[in-house]
């Protein structure tokens, strides 16, 4: 199970890139994408919307059944994955990269804090 | 209620291959091995193999043969009189007021026996039903299930597997007849049915040989398939599945499935009430409706809109993997079930748009 050291990540199974400045970048883990199975479609969030961490703002769905994607962190939605509308299995081939879901305007970056590191997560999955 | 769940004789073969394991009806079995998708395009394409082995077995047998033929005739929608040896019909088991209990298939073994293969979830229920409509003596019958591994084997390549399973001198049953095989791995039945709309047939042997058949038919050029793929292609096919497209308060004839009802016998239970639909017309039928609009999968229990008014809900439903579409099913009044009724499916609030197409969807 790919797990990178360089990422953040919820105990809910998203990831975390902290890029630049105050924008970072959500997606799900390589774990949550195996668990899910195949996506055939992904519901995003709307850009300009605000959420606060642990809100619902997307839904991925594989044949068999939907599933909740919770934001980490606080803020307002920058920019989604347009490429998911037209083909949700990149989640799968590539959730750390081309399977990125969104991105938001951290408002408390003390959030960052509070979510697991590599090792963190890796534990929290084999548990 | 809270038993655990029971396990198929291929159980430990699931896990060892790293499937997928699900409850299901009460048992524990495979929802999917490699994916839902690859295993869906196999059946459609080549050959996959599903372990059936939930489903149940109830052996009919009598001293005399009108006894219990007719007392089947008497329980069954379809005509269990007209089977010749060795032929299988599917048919169904209604209560009083014409509601399915459940759709099943039976075969004629000949001198007085049948064979009837039922749905995993009602197999007590069908049991303990023809139990209580059990004629006092002259018949004998039994819930065999739990002998029997059940295999079944899908796909265009049906006929090139079976010689390869079982030699060029034994000839594949006709679709709808099955045939008792002797071979030296042990007795099998195969039943020339199934439930993806491929060709394809359906091996029962003793439970203790289904791992080794199982291996078989993978070594025959079959990929091993889950209960996933098996909905998938059965919704394809708008093949209804009971406790979802048939209940005990829709009738045969309501679902759409009057090919298997034979309203000429003398008498069934739950005829009456067919026989007064058939006369005055259905209110409502179970439709296939297919998305015109990019939407997230239908699933049972969505609401169904004409106009601002809601209709119906969704009794299956889900992305069709050949279509590339969401395909679902729902019983609608008369008035919106005509093919080419636009409709709107209700999906976490949203509505997006569909509309009633002709059965089956491929």
């Amino acid at each position: 199970m790919n797990v990178p050291d360089e990422l953040k990540y919820a105990q809910s199974h998203e990831w975390v890139r902290v890029d630049n400045g105050d924008i970072v970048t959500v997606g799900i883990s390589d774990f949550a994408q195996a668990e899910m199975t195949e996506l055939v479609y992904v519901e995003l969030p709307e850009v300009g919307r605000s959420y606060s961490a642990g809100d619902e703002v997307a839904v991925v769905e594989s044949v068999k059944s939907a599933s909740d994607i919770y934001t980490p962190v606080s803020g307002e939605i920058v920019e989604v994955n347009e490429a998911l509308n037209d083909n949700p299995s990149l989640v799968n081939s590539s959730p750390f990269q081309d399977g990125w879901m969104f991105k938001i305007k951290i408002s408390d970056a003390a959030q960052l804090d509070k979510l697991l590191d590599a090792n963190g997560y890796k534990d929290s999955i084999s548990s | 209620m809270n038993s655990p769940p029971r396990q198929s004789p291929l159980h430990e073969v699931h896990v060892a291959a790293g499937a997928r394991m699900v409850p299901f009806a009460g048992w524990e079995m495979p929802v999917q091995y490699e994916g839902i998708m690859p295993e869906h395009k196999a059946v459609r394409e080549f050959l996959g193999v599903f372990d059936i082995s939930h489903m149940g077995l109830l052996a009919v047998a009598s001293s005399e043969p009108e006894v219990s033929t007719k007392w089947l005739d008497g329980l069954l929608t379809n005509n269990v009189a007209s089977l010749e040896v060795g032929q299988g019909q599917y048919t169904m088991l209604l209560n009083e007021t014409g509601g399915v209990i459940d759709d099943l298939i039976v075969y004629s073994k000949g001198c007085s026996e049948y064979y009837l293969v039922v749905n995993a979830s009602k197999t007590a229920e069908d049991y303990q039903w023809m139990l209580d409509h059990q004629p006092e003596s002259g018949i004998m019958f039994a819930d065999v299930s739990g002998s029997y591994a059940g295999l079944a084997v899908q796909g265009p390549d049906t006929v090139a597997a079976f010689a390869r399973l079982f030699g060029d001198d034994v000839t594949i049953p006709e679709r709808f007849y099955m045939a008792e095989i002797s071979t030296p791995h042990g007795d099998v039945l195969v039943c020339r049915t199934g439930y993806t709309g491929e060709d394809g047939f359906e091996l029962f042997c003793k439970a203790s040989d289904g791992p080794d058949w199982w291996q078989r038919c993978l070594d025959a050029g079959a990929k091993a398939c889950g209960l996933g793929a098996r909905d998938s292609l059965r919704l394809e096919k708008c093949y209804p599945l009971n406790g979802n497209d048939l209940s005990p308060e829709r009738s045969p004839l309501e679902a759409g499935l009057g090919f298997a009802v034979d309203l000429h016998k003398d008498s069934f239970i739950g005829r009456d009430t067919l026989l007064r639909q058939k006369t005055k017309g259905l209110h409502r039928r179970l439709v296939a409706i297919k998305q015109t609009q990019k939407s997230p999968p239908p699933r049972p229990g969505y609401a169904v809109y004409a106009g601002d008014e809601q209709v119906g809900t969704l009794t299956s439903g889900g992305m069709s993997p050949s279509l590339g579409v969401g395909i679902s099913l729902a019983y609608l009044s008369i008035d919106h079930a005509k093919v080419g009724t636009p409709l709107h499916l209700e999906i976490r609030g949203k509505r997006f748009a569909a509309e009633v197409v002709k059965k089956p969807f491929l």
